[in-house]
């Protein structure tokens, strides 16, 4: 089973959620931890795995012979997204504004155009005790998250448990990480924001049809307007973990609660058995 | 005119609570909410929306079945798995029946040119709405992407072209930027081009990781930089340890907001921290707002 841990807000306790449900599992079964927030990938600061494989994650973009282009522009008629133009006889590529799609290279007739890898960033892979880890670290400057998060998770284990760890939103990345999942948890708080980002994630969840449910971080910190709304909405509760200045602590230091805190453990326990028990495997 | 961007690397730190209290300081100042696929700012500032606009970043391709031969060519073509086959009764025999997913899509239009029976159609997107608005504290503009939807930095730089247009056409010389979390495409919208960025972070090892992302991000694209430390009093450690990055990388820390429940309070409450009342967190924020006049004051005279 894949399980996509995400939250329309940022800062809610995705990462909180998804390391510590991993660290419970790999009790039993054979887990891996996949972190899909390519841009701020946070897990390997709490499961410090041991890095054993780097791959450079490319994306492929055109490379426009001169000898051959005959400048008649066919490929910058087609690219939707202005990276490739032709000017004053010149035929310019914007390899940054490239998405990668090949068209270029397939509407030019002088066969002059061929593509080659640009590196977006790299995934990485390792084991965290019997965790196994992988991430994606996007490099700083590169504007196109999607297909680095493609990348990590070609590398997610048919075999084992696995815990997808995805970034704040509701747009492009959030969907990429998401899809591949059976199910989602949703991480919120009950605050205004968290009320109100919840709200747009559960409408994106409801897009992609995903079986999900609500783990309710900080629970006794603000009101029970996200309780009244998973209520309204026929949406579960799939935990509650309390607003405790120790976790935050722990967390803060780089700790996984269920480590530290022995008394946490029930909070995230409680969560894999309503997963378990209302999603179908 | 100054354009200021507050973002985090990390979700949840405080970008908007500091937004917001910022605008509740500044006189006269343009606010811009472009965290466009999950925007909170509004929750405080309850604009009043004076103009809404459609948002159509890109288009989106669809099979006319009528048309469609069931070559496969599309399926051949597509780089991002977005045409599907769904087999499916049809007059005349069990056939696959080809349709894209318009959420995998990328809007390349490389199906529709290829398509030799011209059987799919490439049109506009609607992707979202933005908005001209009237808030309390001055006017807004802010967007708001549909679920699932692509093109969040084409709609964040249109937001912040027209902030930068009603600032200069009513005479503001202040534009107040909310940003994104990351370090991707709506961060890179939000930030180039801005003549500063104050970003917020937390005593966390995640906190201070995603900083060092967002302070590189920063000086890639040219854009001075400064710190404020929330929940400082978390881990006073860490609090440290940012404080020497900082000073590493010459950027200025301009200041702490202690960990306290009243910032949940005024959220709840649909207010600023400042207009919450007098408190140690708006107190420190009112320190760290004309730390801030005088850290730019002394940018443009470098």
């Amino acid at each position: 089973m894949r399980i996509a841990i995400a939250s329309g807000k940022g800062g809610t306790g995705k990462t909180t959620v998804a390391v510590n449900l991993a660290r419970i599992l790999c009790r039993r079964e054979a887990v891996q931890y996949v972190d899909c927030d390519v841009e701020e990938p946070n897990g390997h600061l709490f499961l410090t795995p041991s890095i054993t494989q780097t791959a450079p994650v490319t994306i492929p973009v055109p490379d426009v012979r001169d000898d051959r282009c005959t400048h008649c522009g066919a490929c910058s008629q087609l690219c939707q997204y202005h990276a490739i133009a032709v000017l004053n006889h010149m035929t310019l590529v914007f390899p940054e504004l490239c998405h990668g799609c090949g068209g270029c290279a397939r509407v030019c007739p002088e066969q002059a155009i061929s593509e080659v890898g640009r590196p977006i960033g790299v995934v990485e892979r390792g084991m965290a005790g019997s965790v196994a880890f992988v991430h994606g670290r996007l490099n700083v400057g590169e504007a196109m998250s999607p297909p680095l998060i493609r990348a990590v998770q070609a590398l997610a284990d048919p075999q084992a448990t696995v815990i997808l760890d995805a970034p704040p939103g509701t747009s492009c990345p959030v969907i990429a990480a998401i899809r591949p999942s059976d199910a989602v948890v949703l991480v919120t708080e009950p605050t205004a924001f968290g009320l109100h980002d919840l709200t747009l994630a559960v409408e994106m969840v409801r897009v992609l049809s995903r079986p999900m449910g609500v783990v309710l971080n900080r629970a006794d910190m603000g009101d029970d307007r996200v309780e009244q709304f998973c209520a309204r909405e026929g949406i579960p509760i799939w935990g509650r973990i309390p607003h405790d200045r120790r976790i935050a602590e722990a967390y803060s230091r780089g700790e996984i609660a269920v480590d530290v805190l022995p008394d946490t453990i029930p909070f995230f326990a409680a969560v894999i058995d309503a997963i378990r028990s209302e999603v179908p495997a | 005119m100054r354009e200021i961007v507050i973002i985090s690397g990390k979700g949840g730190t405080g970008k908007t609570s500091v937004t917001a209290a910022f605008a509740s300081i500044a006189p006269r100042a343009v606010l811009v909410d472009c965290d466009v696929d999950a925007a909170d700012l509004h929750l405080i500032l309850t604009p009043t929306v004076q103009e809404t606009h459609e948002f159509y970043g890109g288009n989106t391709a669809r099979i006319a079945q009528e048309r469609c031969r069931r070559c496969g060519i599309c399926v051949d073509v597509c780089r991002f798995g977005a045409v599907f086959t769904d087999s499916r009764e049809t007059d005349d025999d069990r056939a696959a029946v080809y349709a894209i997913d318009p959420i995998a899509c990328e809007g390349c239009g490389v199906c529709a040119h290829l398509c030799p029976h011209q059987a799919i159609a490439f049109t506009e997107a609607l992707n979202g709405h933005w908005f001209h608005s009237d808030t309390r504290m001055g006017p807004m503009v802010h967007a708001r992407l549909g679920v699932a939807e692509e093109n969040s930095g084409k709609l964040v730089t249109l937001i912040r072209r027209e902030a930068r247009a009603l600032a200069e056409a009513q005479g503001h010389d202040l534009i107040l930027v909310d940003g994104p979390p990351g370090i991707g495409c709506p961060v890179i919208a939000s930030l180039s081009g801005a003549d500063h960025v104050v970003i917020v972070t937390e005593p966390t090892v995640s906190g201070s990781h995603d900083m060092a992302r967002v302070v590189s991000l920063a000086a890639h694209f040219n854009v001075p930089a400064s710190v404020i430390i929330n929940k400082a009093d978390l881990n006073r450690d860490k609090a440290a340890e940012i404080v020497h990055y900082a000073l590493a990388h010459r950027i200025g820390v301009l200041g702490e907001i202690p960990y306290d429940s009243v910032i949940t309070r005024a959220q709840l409450a649909g207010l600023s921290v400042i207009e919450y009342g007098d408190n140690p967190a708006s107190d420190a924020l009112r320190t760290i707002w004309s730390r801030l006049q005088q850290h730019m004051a002394t940018e443009c005279v470098r």
